[in-house]
């Protein structure tokens, strides 16, 4: 086994491209990451692309070989398509890759192109992430599944809209600064409870944004980056996954996400380290209730206490544990098969320095992303720590 | 999806053990399948999902559920435009649990009532407003 570490992060702005073609996203998101690296093209040994929703969006499947073009690069290419978490185990993959020592250098990353669908084919899209006889059939949208689990959480633990509103407004505040996210303007709390409904507990700024997007990662062999003298400070330490029930309803309980439990778990096991370690999160926040869970899963914080983790200001930029210093899904954009490489790029950056939220944490060590499918019944985790 | 174009979404895959078990639903013997150990799930299953036991029977559900959480939805899919805002819920009928929209009148936006954790249901089987598709859907049950 050899350590991996994270050479060069890249990222397109995320927003609308209605009129960019996915292959010039990922692109783009590739150019930053190889500029970033420093690393030879000719050197990479496999792409590992998360993507899930583009035989719809762009009525293109097989898309890996095309992104490998794109991306300039000649070698085994791979499609991931695990929901929401497409990007998560693409980058997963790459790292066991690499970890065992079956190449020492992977890209990997995703890419999802949305803003040209209209908005109730993006909802219809998103559905077909759910069980569609006895989901989809049945009403559950993908806000509406989160909108189940937040009154579960509001009945088993106590908890508001209110304090969900909390969550958007920390969330949109961390995403000003940053360049490469969807909104960059201040939502207020009252402004977030004010907007309409979307499905009932969640209002609209609970939800995050349809988005066009691409991210990508050069993920290298500690070897090659130290033969190659390559400024790559930031090590994965640590991955894991988990898989739940497909269907909300079959789930152990309403208002927890056993398999972030377990892919957290594992990924701290495999880091070596505990929850209690964690400096800063980025977790998958397409709906502000599923921040809440996702502190929770992670141990960061014990079943419902995550609800009041952001109004009382633990969680925001000046607490003691800043999550979603990105701006997260919800402010930051949600291009469904980038987002789980956007999470370790962000972090990466965070941890490196050169964020512009890294004054937030300047002796932050270890970062933990987390990354969910549908209704979390597929979630990836991966720890990130400065090496050197 | 298929090649029809704009009727795609409401023509959803074949299946016909859904079907036959939305027949049942309809005609009140609603079932669930469950193994040996009491874990229970909807078809098709060849094996239970939870342990991986073949050994699966039909059991029927419970007369009246329990409303474990619900919400109503204003932004619907394009197969739903014509049903929100309608109220879905997971409801636990003893082996299984069931997810569904919750009526009161016959069918309609207008009959969307009020549903709280806890709530009293029974299930049966409705149309959807917005193309005729059959679904599942809850109503209260009186006398609480
Ligand atoms: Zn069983």
């Amino acid at each position: 086994m050899t350590d991996v570490r994270v050479a060069g992060v890249g990222l397109t702005r995320f927003g609308s491209h209605p009129e960019r073609t996915g292959r010039d996203l990922f692109g783009e998101a590739a150019l930053r990451a190889f500029e970033d690296a420093d690393v030879d093209r000719a050197d990479v040994e496999e792409l590992n692309y998360g993507n899930f929703m583009g035989a719809l969006a762009e009525h293109q499947g097989h898309q890996a070989p095309l992104m490998a073009e794109a991306a300039g690069v000649r070698c085994p290419a791979t499609r991931y398509e695990s929901a929401c978490a497409s990007a998560g185990v693409a980058v997963r993959e790459a790292v066991r890759t690499v970890a065992a020592g079956d190449a020492d250098v992977v890209l990997a990353g995703g890419m999802e192109r949305m803003t040209n669908l209209p908005t109730d084919e993006v909802t219809e899209g998103l559905a077909i992430a759910a069980d569609d006889l006895f989901e989809v059939r049945a009403g559950v949208t993908f806000p509406g599944a989160y909108a189940l689990m937040a009154n579960a959480y509001f009945d088993a633990y106590g908890g508001s809209r209110e304090d969900l509103a909390h969550v958007a407004a920390k969330n949109h505040a961390n995403a000003v600064p940053n360049e490469y996210a969807q909104y960059r303007e201040e939502v207020s709390v009252e402004e977030a409870m004010d907007a309409p409904p979307v499905a009932e507990p969640l209002h609209l700024y609970d939800a995050c944004p349809i988005t066009d997007g691409a991210s990508a990662l050069v993920l290298v062999s500690e070897e090659y980056a130290a033969d190659r003298d390559l400024d790559a400070s930031v090590a994965v330490t640590g991955t894991g996954q988990g898989t739940d029930r497909m269907a909300l309803g079959d789930r152990e309980h309403l208002a927890r996400t056993p398999a972030a439990d377990d892919a957290a778990d594992a990924a701290y096991a495999d880091a070596g380290i505990e929850a209690d370690a964690v400096d800063v999160a980025e977790v998958h926040d397409c709906f502000t209730i599923a921040e809440v869970l996702a502190l929770e899963s992670l141990g960061l914080f014990e079943p419902g206490e995550g609800i009041s983790a952001a109004r009382e200001g633990v969680t925001t930029a000046a607490g003691d544990l800043p999550v979603n210093l990105s701006g997260g899904l919800k402010a930051k954009g949600h291009p469904v098969g980038a987002t789980g490489g956007s999470q370790i790029a962000e972090l990466t950056r965070l941890l490196r320095g050169d964020h512009p939220n890294s004054e937030h944490v300047p002796d932050a060590e270890v970062g933990v992303a987390h990354n969910a499918g549908g209704t979390v019944a597929s979630a990836v985790v991966h720890v990130l720590e400065v090496a050197e | 999806m298929s090649d029809n174009g704009a009727a795609a979404d409401a023509s959803p895959p074949t299946d016909r053990e859904y079907a036959e078990w939305l027949d049942a639903l309809a005609g009140g013997d609603g079932f669930a399948l469950v193994c040996p150990d009491g874990h229970g799930s909807l078809p098709p299953r060849r094996v239970c999902p939870e342990c991986g036991s073949a050994e699966l029977s039909r059991e029927p559900l419970r007369e009246a559920g329990t409303v474990e959480t619900y919400s109503v939805v204003h932004v619907p899919s394009p197969r739903f435009a014509d049903d929100a805002p309608y109220a879905t819920a997971v409801v636990d009928f003893g082996p299984t649990r069931l997810t569904g929209i919750v009526r009161d009148g016959d069918h309609g936006r207008d009959a969307t009532p009020e549903v709280e954790i806890g709530d009293r249901v029974a299930v049966g089987v409705g149309e959807r407003v917005t193309d005729g598709e059959r679904l599942v859907v809850f109503r209260p049950v009186d006398g609480e």
